[in-house]
């Protein structure tokens, strides 16, 4: 156990450091940032005494080398637009962010596990086949429009949920919180409901096939002849046996829609990181791309390692190939 | 490939005399089966037929500056201007008729993604094959790019080479591409894996083929089932993209057609309660999306043999 945890981390190591390289490479591939640091009129004197602070007189890798040891420190420059920390824009961020896709991540889970059980217990029947219609409806349906239907509906017409912005927040502990207040809570409706569309019907699906797939084999059998009540083959057998997968996937989730964040918050006006990057994308502020990136990778590979590993506990299978 | 299409062109020439079980005619009689598919694959017919068609038949070229006039602009669905001229579906702030500007837009749509899906197609499944036919280092090389790829989530690759690339038709599909190939490296090389051991394979060693032809003649027409179903989620996956990606105005550049560029364009007139300008070209874009993920249900569900009848 020791061992795959170890060598799962050290995978996460590699993978971060190769994705720090690409990203580091592909940042500065965009350009010279010196052209956007100076005066039109700067002299000669004056461009080369920037590019000597900034380091750019290195060499290509002696900077990347630079890179990595201030980013292992936090330290990933300032931005260009607004002179403070890239990386702490960033995760001031965060929560906002995090609020969110929990929410949606929640949503998804508490909607899509138990029709997707429905579905995946009597699939023949048609309520079966409108939750299947539905989980189709909602893979299709590109999340940015239906963030304006759902603005042009809920917003416009019926005027019953504002359409932009965290509204009142709550101090908890130095980190502003939406769903502690009546209408905060109000302003998250709308994007959580267009960020939970998708993770809804994957979980829907996933269920679905999970139940599907179960059912048939002989443990389930032997429950039922065993007099259990159908209530508890179902609650306790088949349920038991389709969550691993689940929630290892939806937990995957969690990553994915922190980057899909963009989307929504950029149609919402929801202060997050989404909102965030596009912005900086906008005005070409390099340091807080660079930190964006690489912490939204970085999250991304942490939720990703957490879930293995748990995964690795819950199902001794995977332990047992990855030694081999 | 060859091999393959070779024998479902000498059938549909032969017409009548074909027997019920031969594979393209079970494979459409089990397609056929759904009406909701096949209604999908109709709808769909006609969506590429209109956006490969548009220039022909719109009323107008609406990215054309001669053909608009900013007199007409702001209409709503089935006004008329002062010349007695309909437009069906409106205009938009600048005059442009919108069913033109919808049709021009999946026009571009459908080929960014059939176009990136083919790119990817080749470059993902010749990796993939590559992988399973050779084994051993070629395999682990490819497999851990592939890992590296599927580790991020396409929003945040693709952002990353538009930023680095900027705006751009081509842009644009070289980061579809670099979203796409590994879900077909993927498939195919899973595909191949299990071909790899059978006899024919053997065979084709016995007979002195080369790797080559060995790889791309007989094992590839053998995975092309899970790779169809991987390239109609996959060209649905691209669309979105696309489109998210012009919407949120690091895709296309402005000048080209684009659906998501005219919802991002309409957006601003939406709490005016000018709906159409957003609304329809997002109805197209959701539509079209649909209709490929419900042909590529039924796909799934016909060519997956652990649930064949």
């Amino acid at each position: 156990m020791t061992f795959f945890i170890l060598r799962r981390l050290f995978q996460s190591v590699v993978l971060l450091a190769v994705v720090s390289l690409l990203v580091f490479l592909a940042v500065f591939a965009i350009g010279n940032p010196v052209d956007i640091l100076i005066n039109f009129d700067a002299t000669p004197e004056e461009i080369t005494r920037i590019k000597r602070q900034m380091g750019f007189h290195l060499p290509l890798w002696q900077q990347y080398f630079v890179f990595i040891g201030s980013a292992l420190q936090g330290d990933f420059g300032n931005s260009f637009i607004n002179g403070a920390p890239a990386l702490k824009l960033v995760v001031e961020r965060l929560p906002a962010t995090l609020e969110l896709a929990i929410a949606a991540l929640l949503v998804s889970v508490v909607a899509g596990i138990p029709l997707g059980l429905v579905a995946g217990l009597r699939p023949r029947k048609p309520s079966s086949q409108a939750i299947m219609a539905g989980s189709i409806l909602g893979f299709s349906s590109p999340s940015f429009w239906v963030a304006l239907v759902l603005i042009l509906v809920f917003g416009v017409q019926l005027g019953w949920l504002p359409t932009g912005g965290r509204g009142e927040t709550v101090d908890v502990l130095g980190v502003q919180l939406s769903f502690l207040t009546a209408d905060g809570l109000a302003h998250m409706v709308l994007p959580t409901i267009t960020f939970a569309l998708y993770p809804t019907a994957l979980a829907i699906r996933l269920t679905r096939a999970g139940t599907r797939e179960i059912v048939l084999l002989d443990f389930v059998r032997f429950a039922r002849a065993k007099g259990l009540s159908e209530k508890r083959v179902i609650f306790v057998h088949v349920l038991k046996n389709i969550l691993v997968p689940i929630v290892t996937v939806m937990g995957v989730q969690l990553g994915i829609l922190i980057s899909y964040a963009v989307v929504t918050e950029t149609i919402f006006a929801w202060p997050g990181m989404g909102k965030l990057i596009i912005d900086s994308i906008y005005l070409v502020d390099r340091p807080v791309m660079v930190a964006f990136l690489m912490f939204a990778v970085f999250i991304f590979t942490l939720i990703n390692l957490i879930v293995d590993i748990t995964y690795s506990f819950l199902d001794p299978r995977i332990r047992i190939s990855e030694l081999r | 490939m060859t091999a393959r299409e070779h024998s479902w062109r000498s059938e549909e020439t032969a017409g009548v005399a074909v027997s019920a079980d031969s594979p393209f005619r079970s494979f459409w009689s089990d397609f056929s089966e759904s009406p909701v598919a096949m209604a999908a694959l109709v709808g769909l017919a006609l969506i590429v037929a209109a956006a490969a068609l548009a220039p022909v038949i719109t009323p107008q070229n609406p990215y054309d500056l001669a053909e608009i006039t900013i007199l007409d602009s702001m209409l709503p669905p089935g006004g008329k201007n002062l010349e007695g001229k309909r437009y069906w579906l409106g205009t938009d702030d600048q005059g442009r008729d919108m069913l033109s500007g919808i049709l021009y837009g999946l026009r571009t749509s459908v080929f960014v993604g059939i176009f990136s899906g083919i790119i990817a197609f080749f470059l993902g499944t010749t990796l993939g094959l590559m992988a399973a036919y050779f084994g051993g280092a070629i395999d682990s090389v490819i497999m851990r790019l592939v890992d590296l790829k599927l580790g991020f989530p396409s929003i945040l690759v693709a952002l990353l080479i538009v930023t680095v690339l900027g705006k751009g038709m081509d842009k644009i599909i070289i980061a579809l591409v670099i979203v796409q190939w590994a879900y077909y490296a993927r498939a195919a090389r899973s595909a191949a894996l299990v071909e790899r051991g059978k006899e024919y394979v053997e065979a084709t060693r016995i007979l002195g083929l080369s790797h080559r032809r060995t790889i791309f003649c007989h094992i590839l027409p053998n995975c092309l089932p899970p790779l169809i179903v991987v390239g109609t989620v996959e060209v649905a996956h691209a669309i979105i993209l696309e489109a998210t990606l012009s919407f949120l105005g690091v895709g296309l550049p402005i000048t080209e057609p684009s659906l998501g560029l005219l919802i991002a364009n309409g957006y601003q007139y939406m709490l005016s309660g000018k709906y159409w300008i957003s609304f329809n070209p997002g109805l197209a874009l959701f539509v079209t999306i649909l209709c490929i993920n419900l042909v590529g249900d039924q796909l799934r569900d016909v060519l997956n043999p652990r649930l064949r009848r």
